[in-house]
């Protein structure tokens, strides 16, 4: 098979990485790039622990072949925090125990904040559609709308 | 769950990807554009495409827009696209109300519409949709440009009459009159799951009678279709529960409802009547 090279620009960085075809945005991730925050939880499509900010968009990075994503600009659950400090999202999933086991927990991350950041103003039933979009099994999606609740005000404040 | 290997294509230009799937076709070669549905097949290696045209780079294919009283939604235009607003008219509310119930917030940022119609899957609310508004699918080759009616169009679960070679790259379809009422009803088990029925309806009422009724039932037969028995049951009837009943009790009657592990006949045809009363429902608010 032919590796295609293919330059993205991560978090800000620009890599440059050989690939197969085949190889998904999620794997490339992981493994070429060694960011490994966007976890494989079904890797087809359906619990969106994978979930990576393409262009602005959420994306299922299982769901996109790493070739597609060639000179695309992505951001990942590595480059939300700015330092050592936290993004909104990530300090109300903290101090609203928004987390237990973890897994769920970067691509709730990348998905709620790609959509306040298309939307800033999203009514409850809004919040609720879009969280529903990630499966969390630790059943804990009332601590993760309270968590997206306040960071939606806590983003909207900033600017 | 890693899918098999596969050459791919990146074409810039429908000419281009047509020229390419024309070499490809016989070799299993397969279009991919939001990648939404044959992702996963491929993940599963239920689909092993030995090639892949990726048309995302082809900007021709954003058109989405009304000319001459038709919608066109060229083959790059993805779900979260149809917002309130995005296009006028009833027709545009309609689109709107359905949005929403498909797959979830971020597969709605990648999947696309034209791409819901080649899939053909017998749960795709845009298939339904299209159906109730009579689309035309334009599928490219390079034989050229055939219209295709929606009628014509579906062969079964998730399969058509589109050849090997054809790549759909735009939808059209003509829109509703000013006024007209529409409605969508979906029930599946899980949020964003695959719908066990669903009912999209639109009508218009004049001096208190329905006119022009419209009637489309999807997932409950292999492919979505008019219910000419549920709109004759509206056409010219008051727009009461009465009328709303006998339709909903003719688009059961009527329909051949596909069962599996989960779901008799019994139970979707229950699902299609309560659908069909809710959609209609729904156009009266």
């Amino acid at each position: 098979m032919t590796k295609h090279t293919i330059q993205l620009t991560i978090n800000d960085q620009t890599r440059t990485i050989s690939i197969d075809a085949r190889k998904t945005l999620l794997d490339a991730l992981r493994e070429d790039c060694n960011l490994t925050g966007a976890h494989a939880g079904c890797e087809h499509g359906v619990c969106g622990a994978c979930t990576v900010i393409v262009e602005g968009e959420p994306v299922r990075s299982c769901l996109m072949f790493a070739v597609q994503a060639q000179g695309k600009t992505i951001r990942t659950v590595e480059g939300l925090a700015q330092g050592s400090a936290l993004h909104p999202m990530q300090k109300a999933f903290t101090e609203q125990h928004a987390v237990q086991c973890g897994y769920c927990t970067p691509g709730f991350l990348m998905l709620t904040v790609a959509a306040l950041e298309k939307t800033p103003h999203m009514d409850d039933e809004a919040l609720r559609e879009v969280v529903a979009s990630n499966l969390c099994r630790c059943t804990g999606y009332e601590n993760i709308l309270a968590a997206v609740r306040i960071a939606a005000d806590d983003m909207r404040r900033r600017p | 769950m890693k899918p098999a290997p596969f050459t791919y294509h990146r074409p810039l230009s429908i000419d281009e990807a047509a020229r390419i799937l024309s070499d490809v076709a016989e070799h299993d070669g397969r279009i991919i554009a939001g990648g939404q549905s044959l992702a996963p097949m491929m993940a599963f290696r239920v689909a092993r495409p030995h090639h892949l045209v990726d048309i995302n780079e082809i900007a021709a294919l954003d058109v989405l827009t009304i000319e001459d009283a038709a919608l066109r939604i060229g083959a790059r235009v993805r779900h979260a696209r149809f917002i309130p607003g995005a296009i006028a008219g009833p027709t545009g509310e309609l689109f709107a109300k359905v949005m929403p119930n498909i797959a979830n917030y971020s597969v709605r940022s990648r999947g696309t519409f034209c791409g819901s119609l080649a899939h053909a899957d017998p749960a795709s609310e845009w298939c339904a949709l299209a159906t109730l508004l009579d689309a035309e699918i334009i599928a490219h080759s390079v034989r050229g440009e055939r219209r295709i009616d929606v009628r014509d169009y579906f062969d079964g679960a998730m399969s058509t009459t589109l050849a090997p070679d054809e790549i759909v790259i735009e939808a059209r379809m003509p829109v509703l009159r000013e006024g007209t009422r529409t409605g969508f009803y979906e029930f599946s088990r899980r949020k964003g799951d695959f719908a066990i029925a669903m009912a999209i309806v639109a009508f218009s009422v004049e001096n208190g009678r329905i006119t022009s009724p419209r009637v489309s039932i999807g997932g409950a037969e292999p492919y979505p279709r008019r219910i000419h028995e549920a709109e004759a049951a509206l056409d010219g009837a008051a727009p009461d529960a009465a009328a709303f009943a006998a339709a909903a009790d003719a688009a059961a009657a009527a329909v051949d409802p596909m069962e599996d592990a989960m779901t008799d006949a019994a139970y979707r045809r229950d699902i299609v009547r309560a659908a069909t009363r809710r959609g209609l429902e729904q156009a009266m608010q």
